[in-house]
């Protein structure tokens, strides 16, 4: 996975966070993940299909997803309600779908989010795929976004074609 | 004016819901899919409709479609994730007449309801 596939979540989750709640975000240096063990509690997923596969992670302490929930929806959820759930995957797929639009020129869909609640869970990404941590500070708390990614057959057959 | 926002995510409808009642409309129904909203539109005939592109059972692009067979001229819009110019383009070809990329402010989804509603010559 090249920068170029990084820098797009990095731009979303500013515009996202800063749009929708005013929350300013500073991104640290993005590392490879090690293992499927979810870097926190509240893990907000998106499947991508198309000119490239694998999943887009928004993994959250309990604390700061409480208090960015709260952000977003104006009130307070409990963690485990179903409108907490709810507010956890609209923020992956806003981020999600606003990185995309910054594939150009590759056909790539996004599913419906998944929101799983629970210490030590874990999240497989198919094999081969490497994922990219993207450390963000926030006045909320720490949050993670986890990309992995890579391109599939259709979209490497189709820039040899271009390319030839 | 009678509103019909269609998302799967309840909080995006009440992120909507709190502008539109900013703007004085509270005459509000809500579908989580497509196919709800084209089984709630018969009833509550809404001026407008407020449509979200990636939604489970039927999604927005499908809903428009259908939606269009019957009805050319209540004013859609579609509130989406989805901000690539050939989406953007497909959304209208099948008939919405505004487009609103998330995330958005309340400002600017304001702007566009208002913008909406002026071409499409429906007053409040």
């Amino acid at each position: 996975m090249d920068a170029s596939m990084i820098s797009p979540f990095v731009s979303a989750i500013q515009n996202v966070f800063s749009t929708m709640f005013q929350l300013p975000v500073e991104v640290g240096e993005p590392k490879i993940k090690s293992g499927h063990k979810s870097t926190h509690d509240v893990s907000g997923i998106i499947g991508v299909s198309g000119e490239m596969t694998g999943t887009i992670v928004l993994s959250m302490p309990s604390d700061a997803a409480s208090s960015i929930v709260a952000l977003l929806a104006g009130m307070e959820f409990d963690v485990e309600s179903a409108d907490f759930a709810d507010a956890v995957g609209e923020l992956v797929n806003m981020i999600s779908g606003n990185a995309k639009a910054e594939f150009q020129r590759r056909d790539v869909s996004i599913s419906c989010p998944s929101v799983v609640i629970g210490s030590g869970h874990t999240i497989a990404v198919p094999s081969g795929t490497p994922c990219v941590m993207i450390p963000c500070t926030t006045d909320c708390g720490e949050v993670v976004l986890e990309v992995a990614l890579r391109e599939t057959e259709a979209a490497t057959t189709q820039s040899s074609t271009a390319a030839a | 004016m009678k509103i019909l926002l269609i998302d799967d995510s309840k909080t995006m409808r009440n992120i909507q819901k709190s502008v539109l009642k900013q703007l004085g409309y509270t005459e509000i129904e809500e579908a989580c899919d497509g196919q709800d909203a084209l089984s709630k539109v018969g009833a509550f005939q809404p001026d407008l409709c407020l449509v979200d592109w990636n939604m489970p059972v039927m999604d927005g692009l499908t809903f428009v479609k259908n939606f269009r067979q019957n009805d050319k001229n209540t004013p859609l819009i579609m509130v989406t994730t989805e901000a690539e110019k050939s989406r953007v383009i497909e959304a209208i070809k099948a008939g919405v007449n505004n487009y609103v990329v998330k995330p958005f402010t309340p400002d600017l989804l304001s702007e566009r309801i208002t913008e909406t509603l002026a071409k499409c010559s429906i007053g409040s």
